[in-house]
């Protein structure tokens, strides 16, 4: 078979052939099992938790509760508000209060039905707004239900709306959204010989997931070794929830002194696991006739659920991210983050942009249509340029501000304006309504100024001339060991099968922060590019003179050789060879800092990302009038990557993320009825299937960046967070109907069907 | 005693086995754990297995379902000196492998289907994988590598 050699990662045939072994495959002697106990409560006082009953039944060795954490019991990336086990109240469903430990699964699973809780019911309070009137408290310790408030002050929107013509004023609602990776937590746990807890975990960040042990056991993060274990994707859901579940895991196996594997059903994953935000947004928007965008006021409320987790970065996103792509010199927005009774939220692919991108890119359409223009040329009449001012004061000079370039891609290969002219706009002869739709965005990179951001790889190259190397980077199942690899196999012009990824561990390398954020491929190659900067320059000091090129720094690493500027060369490995005789270890320690960021919280301006990439996306659709059915035909996205380091998982990246926008936009939808989460498995939840999908196209932009020294930016989260908004607008351009909730089918096929014919 | 053909060899069943989960012997009896269970529940096909070169997906099935029956793991999809089956190596040459928990499901779901219909057109690639859940790829990549190794599906002509 012909390949594209390009297309490559280094666990691939693992993964074709079976012999990855995920969490849940690994086996250890003697080991035993955890099962969770969750109470039918939502919201109640614990008054009693009963787990004789369970302690007596066959194969248990342990029922642990809360009253079992050596260490803390409450913990959190922000607050420190997590339960590793309920012990004051029942704050959602998801609420775990006890672990059965017991020789299988089986058993383990008999005995959680004899736990009793007993509990006072407190009334729930289920909607965010609600819950900031602070009527019924979920953590009373906090004062308030609301955990965060993020402002943006510029300028002066009063005399913003004054100036204008029109203005757009709306309210948007998103939905609750379950990640649905296709591995669920799992966890297996073994307290070593030497006295340090052995972690192996379906998680994405393996040093947070370290914190959480360690917190909850009482003991030193050096105590703690959490192992990279392949792992059946993550998309943001794989931290807090996932850690807790590690930690509980250790816990147990520190208790019985014997290896303890947790591997959750999918129900437990639903119920307990965190979700994407579902959002209130009241957006306000004035404009000129001309199109100029003049003023922005917007409120966002987001139901954080039961635990704070990291409600105030996602809103703090979309905070900054407030007025998409655009230039507005008077903005003021309020963001708030609310305790509610409902299943916990936190990080999901795209972090708080999907939401405000379906506001955003709905909101220009609705001016557009209403200034009666088109709406590219609203777009780019208020679009950043270089050196353009965000809404947060930051000048865009950094790096190339493509916006507009990408947009102009996607609108050629698209043939959008063509497409548009034949959009039914609700009118058509036949039973079918045909649609196009698009939006766009930009994203700030990495975490910006939500946290301490930097990230380190090492390299260790053998004395046979082969490598090893590591970041501080996660293997979440996007492609991220191979990447690095490939990003080193340039630098050192060696082949990529000359290099091996370390099976990470959280004790060989410093903490690289998580992998979340679209951070992983420019924080981990721009630490490969410089670690092997450093480790060129200690080759170059040794070999210079071999190469007859004195002090020359000018050796060039290609094609497996290393050649002078006088045309002599050495082989890779001659050279490493030379290096151990000379006593000079070819190793090299490399680190990424990113330029500096700055933000003022009280008035929301400032740098908050040290850079930004630039995407849009559009597709192609048919309503059927008669059935309300959405046949989607085609889609297609075009980002600004930076730089292509592994061009099929790239792709990969692209196709995944429209997926998932598309199923976000269309009928992805958590149903909570008073707290308790109605679709518990992916037979009620709808997660996209291949027919669901049309076929789809990722063209690829790139403009170097100068911030990162691979020059590559992110692509995980910007493909995640255009599709809903151009669905939505797809579904309009068809059908006249214009949907300020998400997901559009809220009722499947129905609730079009309904619209359309009421029209 | 009871017996079943799991990839090419005969296994033995004994008889406090044959209400096992299948799933789980699989897994634990024999330690093919290329055969996940992602839902429990029939929604996702990362179980699926060939039974008589039906594809199946065997979360609800008992091992007392299928004795006397061929079944094909992924772990048989391979030579047994490691040489990977055309499909499996458009799986990587096509860049259809993210975090790969489908990929078992996936790859044996194409491989009974192409073994039906080894000229088919991407719709119908489309069609065949419904059932089979991906949460990374959009299924692009996947319909890319099953279009590409469908070829060698085809019978050469004879004469």
């Amino acid at each position: 078979m012909k390949d594209n050699p390009k297309y490559w990662r280094n666990d691939a045939y693992a993964k074709v052939t079976g012999k990855a072994k995920y969490t849940d495959d690994i086996k250890q002697y003697d080991m035993l099992y955890g099962v969770p106990v969750y109470s039918d409560f939502v919201h109640a006082k614990i008054l009693d938790i009963k787990t004789e009953k369970a302690q007596q039944a066959t194969g248990v060795v342990r029922v642990l509760t809360c009253k079992d954490v050596p260490g803390t019991n409450r913990y959190g990336q922000i607050i420190k508000d997590f339960r590793i086990f309920a012990d004051d109240k029942i704050r959602y469903n998801g609420d775990v209060v006890a672990l059965i430990v017991a020789s299988s699964r089986e058993l383990a699973l008999e005995a959680s039905r004899l736990v009793e809780v007993t509990a006072e019911e407190i009334s729930p309070v289920l909607d965010a707004e609600e819950a900031m009137k602070n009527e019924v408290f979920v953590h009373e310790n906090h004062g308030t239900n609301v955990i965060n408030h993020h402002k943006i002050r510029r300028g002066n929107v009063e005399e913003g709306f004054k100036q204008s013509d029109i203005i757009i004023e709306e309210k948007f609602e998103t939905q609750f959204v379950e990640h649905a990776y296709m591995e669920t937590e799992a966890a297996v746990c073994t307290l070593r010989q030497d006295g340090v807890m052995e972690v192996y975990g379906s998680m994405q960040h393996p040093f947070s997931t370290r914190r959480f042990v360690a917190a909850v056991l009482g003991v030193d993060l050096s105590e703690v070794e959490v192992i990279g274990t392949p792992m059946g994707g993550g998309f943001g859901g794989k931290d807090d929830t996932a850690a807790i579940i590690c930690a509980r895991a250790a816990l147990a196996a520190k208790i019985t002194g014997k290896p303890v594997k947790i591997s959750y059903r999918r129900d437990w994953s639903v119920r307990e696991s965190y979700k994407r935000h579902p959002y209130k947004v009241y957006y306000k928007m004035g404009l000129s006739r001309d199109g100029k965008i003049n003023a922005v006021r917007c409120k966002i409320i987001a139901d954080g659920g039961a635990y704070c987790s990291v409600t105030p970065w996602v809103t703090w996103r979309s905070t900054v991210q407030c007025c998409g792509p655009y230039v507005v010199d008077n903005v003021h927005c309020d963001t708030y983050g609310v305790y509610t009774n409902n299943v916990v939220t936190g990080a999901m692919r795209g972090f708080g942009s999907p939401q405000m991108n379906f506001v955003i890119e709905s909101v220009m359409e609705i001016a557009a249509s209403k200034l009666k223009i088109s709406s590219i040329g609203l777009r780019k009449k208020n679009v950043v340029r270089q050196n353009s001012t965000t809404i947060t004061g930051q000048v865009l000079n950094n790096h190339i501000v493509s916006m507009e370039q990408v947009l102009d891609t996607l609108i050629e290969n698209f043939d959008y304006f063509n497409k548009y002219r034949k959009c039914s706009f609700g009118k058509s002869d036949s039973d079918e309504l045909y649609g196009v739709g698009l939006a766009m965005c930009y994203r700030g990179m990495s975490i910006g100024a939500e946290g301490v951001d930097f990230n380190s790889a090492i390299i260790n190259v053998q004395k046979d001339g082969s490598v090893l190397l590591e970041t501080g980077i996660h293997e979440n199942g996007q492609g991220a060991e191979s990447a690095m690899i490939l990003c080193l196999s340039g630098e050192l012009g060696i082949p990529k099968e000359k290099i091996r990824y370390r099976r990470p561990s959280t004790s060989t390398i410093p903490d690289g922060g998580t992998t979340v954020a679209s951070r992983g491929t420019l924080l981990g190659t721009s630490a490969v590019v410089n670690a092997a900067k450093i480790l060129k320059e200690k080759i170059t000091d040794v070999i210079g003179n071999i190469l007859n090129s004195g002090a020359d720094k000018n050796l060039i690493f290609k094609d497996g050789k290393i050649l002078g500027i006088d045309g002599k060369s050495i082989t890779f490995e001659e050279a490493i060879s030379v290096m151990y005789e000379k006593r000079v270890y070819p190793y090299s320690f490399g680190v990424f800092t990113p330029p500096m960021i700055d933000w003022n919280e009280e008035t929301g301006q400032g740098n908050p990302y040290f850079t930004y990439v630039y995407g849009a996306q559009a597709i192609e659709l048919i309503v059927n009038k008669k059935t309300g059915k959405v046949k989607l035909l085609n889609a297609v996205a075009v980002h600004d990557v930076g730089k292509e380091i592994n061009p099929g998982m790239l792709r990969g990246q692209f196709y995944g993320g429209m997926a998932m926008g598309i199923g976000y936009g269309l009928f992805e939808k958590i149903k909570i009825k008073n707290g308790r989460i109605e679709n518990l498995n992916l037979t009620s939840y709808h997660v996209p299937r291949s027919v669901d999908l049309p076929e789809m196209k990722a063209l690829i932009v790139e403009n170097n960046d100068p911030t990162s020294t691979s020059g590559a930016k992110g692509i995980g989260e910007p493909a995640n967070e255009l599709m809903a908004p151009a669905v939505a607008n797809a579904i309009y351009n068809a059908t006249g109907i214009r949907y300020y909730k998400l997901p559009v089918m809220f009722e499947g096929d129905k609730n079009i069907k309904d619209s359309v014919n009421k029209k | 005693m009871d017996f079943i053909y799991l990839n090419n060899q005969k296994v033995n069943i004994p008889e406090n086995k044959l209400e096992k989960k299948l799933i789980e012997f699989l897994r634990e009896d024999m330690n093919l754990t290329g055969v996940k269970n992602a839902c429990d529940s029939g929604a996702c096909g990362a179980c699926a297995v060939l039974v008589d070169n039906q594809i199946n997906k065997i979360c609800f099935k008992k091992v007392k379902d299928v004795i006397g029956k061929k079944i094909l793991t992924i772990e048989g999809m391979a030579e047994s000196d490691g040489t990977l089956h055309p499909l499996q190596q458009a799986f990587i040459g096509y860049g259809a492998v993210q975090c790969g928990y489908c990929t078992p499901g996936m790859i044996l779901t194409a491989h009974a289907y192409l073994l039906k219909n080894p000229k088919p057109s991407r719709n119908e690639i489309r069609y065949a994988l419904r059932g089979n859940l991906c949460r990374c790829t959009g299924y692009q990549q996947i319909i890319d590598a099953i279009e590409a190794a469908s070829v060698y599906y085809v019978e050469e002509p004879s004469g």
